[in-house]
């Protein structure tokens, strides 16, 4: 099912914070419709990687490249590569008070809408696919109207990150340990809306720490993290083999 | 000059003694009173000039440094034009370059409101002057000795006032000094806008309130401050509070050169409540002080104090503020708080909350806080798309917006918040 294009293209990435080498050597390809897994025993880069990705100011890239549809999005501030269609959705969503999640879903979209030259929304069309996705995803409505993520738990959270990613529609997914903190059936629930938006022009970077997330979002390919390289690709039976027996044997190779 | 001074006058502070000798044939004097208020208030001056950093009062704002110029004293014939109202059912009671000004088809019903220009009451000698002046009051020293006119207002007894009371001191350069007396009879109910603006010319306001309330009164007081650029303003707001009066305080002050805003509140009856609610964007090169100072002096009275600062450009704020409890004010509940937003290298905030507590069994606290925009909060929005600049004034937005959002009254939550988006999109 995938396309022969490469979406997400990393070459030879060198990467730092605050003096410290994060990233090493990255080289990563992801396809169009590819849905690949990174995994990684913790510290190995894996919420750095896609905060890269994203943008985040204070991660110097010193080397290599980052190719999206084959534009490096180097030059680009967090926004711009928004716009273009690379979503994060963060391990810790973060609580901003005095923003209220309608009014910030509004903003967010319009803004993408106009940067791509569409109109902006009417706001009962807008309130009806809010309501519709909220309610597939088994979120209470009730939600909608608190600041932004405030008071939320944990599974509530990374619900209404799925819910902006249904709502905004990206090319490129990027999901940063979705499952942390999420009990199976909020799991599953979470799982089964990330796989309503798998399409043949849509793909996802899954990074976690447990095969379990594979379960219900099953991968293309895995690719095993570790100080900041790929260290072992292959496809989803490299998860379940991880899963039954650690990360070490597979480190210890590398080491 | 009077004998003892002990430094060499400022070239403003000279200004103002000037103006004082130039004006003493024009101003309003007849009565012995008020011409002997005048000449005690003036005579403080002199004595003290511009209050030194010396006084604890005003530790974080040199006035001999900061003010520096003083607007001409000769009022030019500017436009009598009020500004639209903030609402359009509103009771405009106006003041425009000091004089004062009401549009005719204004009106409303004498058995609820008395509302009367301080220009007549000051030259048939009905005026009450302050005779005393404390060293660090200079704000009154300046507005005693050259007040020329206000509104005194008289709310009945009884009387809930649906309208709002919107005072319009308009000054476009120049100077002008200012009363608004303002009595708010038993159980009466009221909602007083004071809305202290003009344009960008060189001016000099000072502007005293104040505020009397009887048992069981209620009263909304919304000072909104749109100064230009060249403005220095010298505003004092004293309230006090009788048996059960619930006054609540909304300071939104954008603009100015120079800005000292005083408050100080008195909850002398059992049961009395003030609430604050304040909101500072500065920009430019703005300097603006906020000295408040709330005395408890009843049993069971409450008080809270929310103040929240954006600092922008190469502003400076400071805010002082102290809570008093007197022995006899037993199980007072008194709280406040300000936070300050700093938004640009060069901008900068001065916070000083103060207790002073000789109650016992009282629930008191205070709170400050500096910070920035929040590096998370900012990646987030950005993340979803929303640019960079979009992102930082939804973030400021959202650090004031429960001291609006508290206001129970709609359309004048939508005023404010055109009012203050408007100020953040021209500095963020």
């Amino acid at each position: 099912m995938n396309g022969l294009n490469h979406m997400l293209e990393i070459k030879n990435l060198y990467a730092r914070i605050a003096e410290i080498e994060v990233i090493n050597d990255l080289n990563l390809t992801i396809k169009e419709g590819e849905i690949a897994a990174i995994m990684g025993p913790n510290g190995s880069g894996k919420s750095t990687l896609s905060y890269i990705l994203a943008g985040r100011e204070n991660y110097e890239v010193k080397s290599g490249n980052i190719l999206y549809n084959g534009q490096s999005i180097l030059e680009m501030d967090v926004a711009e590569r928004a716009i273009l269609g690379i979503f994060l959705a963060f391990q810790y969503p973060v609580e901003i008070p005095g923003v209220a999640m309608m009014e910030f879903l509004k903003t967010a979209m319009n803004a993408q809408r106009k940067a791509r030259g569409e109109l902006e929304l009417k706001i009962p069309e807008f309130l009806k696919h809010v309501k519709a996705v909220a309610a597939k995803l088994e979120m209470d409505i009730s939600m909608l109207k608190r600041p932004l993520n405030v008071g939320f738990s944990g599974g509530e959270k990374k619900r209404a990150e799925i819910l902006q990613m249904t709502l905004l529609e990206p090319k490129l997914c990027v999901l940063d340990e979705t499952d942390s903190g999420l009990d199976v059936d909020a799991l599953k629930i979470v799982a089964d809306g990330v796989n309503a938006l798998r399409a043949a022009d849509r793909s996802f970077l899954v990074i976690t720490h447990y095969q379990r997330l594979l379960d219900y979002i099953v991968p293309d390919t895995v690719h095993v993290l570790y100080k900041g390289r790929i260290v072992k690709s292959g496809d989803k039976s490299l998860a379940l083999y991880l899963e039954q027996n650690g990360y070490t044997d597979i480190i210890g190779e590398v080491t | 000059m009077i004998a003892g001074q002990k430094t060499i006058l400022t070239q403003a502070e000279a200004k103002i003694i000037d103006n004082f000798a130039v004006l003493k044939g024009e101003m309003a004097q007849r009565g012995l009173l008020l011409e002997a208020a005048r000449k005690a208030a003036m005579d403080s001056f002199c004595k003290n000039g511009f209050p030194s950093k010396q006084m604890e009062s005003w530790h974080y704002t040199d006035m001999r440094t900061k003010l520096i110029h003083i607007a001409s004293c000769n009022n030019t014939k500017a436009d009598r034009l009020l500004a639209f109202p903030l609402l359009p059912n509103n009771i405009v009671l106006g003041l425009i370059n000091g004089q004062a000004v009401v549009s005719p088809e204004m009106k409303w019903k004498k058995e609820m409101l008395c509302a009367t220009p301080l220009d007549k009451l000051l030259t048939n000698s009905q005026a009450e002057l302050p005779q005393d002046f404390a060293d660090d009051n200079v704000i009154a020293q300046i507005n005693t000795a050259f007040v020329s006119n206000g509104w005194k207002l008289d709310i009945l007894e009884n009387v809930s006032l649906d309208k709002i009371i919107e005072l319009q001191n308009i000054q476009n350069g120049g100077q002008s000094h200012v009363r608004f007396p303002v009595t708010v009879g038993k159980n009466a109910n009221v909602t007083i806008i004071e809305r202290q603006s003009g344009n960008n010319e060189d001016s000099f306001i000072s502007s005293v309130s104040n505020l009397d309330t009887a048992e069981g009164s209620q009263v909304l007081w919304i000072i909104i401050r749109e100064r230009g650029l060249m403005s220095s303003e010298l505003n004092q707001f004293n309230a006090q509070l009788g048996k059960n009066v619930v006054l609540k305080l909304y300071v939104i002050h954008t603009g100015s050169h120079f800005l000292r805003q005083e408050i100080n509140v008195n909850l002398n009856g059992i049961g009395a409540d003030f609430q604050l609610r304040e909101i500072n964007l500065l920009s430019g090169k703005t300097h603006t002080d906020t000295t408040m100072v709330v005395r408890h002096l009843a049993e069971n009275t409450t008080s809270k104090e929310i103040i929240r600062n954006v600092a922008m450009d190469r502003a400076c704020g400071v805010f002082q503020g102290i809570i008093q409890v007197v022995k006899e004010a037993k199980k007072t509940d008194a709280h406040m708080v300000c936070n300050s937003l700093i938004l640009s290298d060069k901008a900068e905030f001065y916070t000083k909350p103060q207790l002073e507590i000789f109650a016992e069994d009282v629930s008191c606290g205070h709170g400050a806080t500096v910070s920035e925009i929040d590096h998370d909060q900012l990646f987030y929005l950005m993340a979803r798309g929303i640019p960079e600049v979009k992102a930082r004034a939804i973030l400021v937005e959202a650090f004031f917006r429960e001291l609006i959002e508290e206001l129970d009254k709609e359309k004048l939550r939508k005023v404010l918040w055109r009012l203050l988006d408007e100020c953040l999109q021209a500095h963020i």
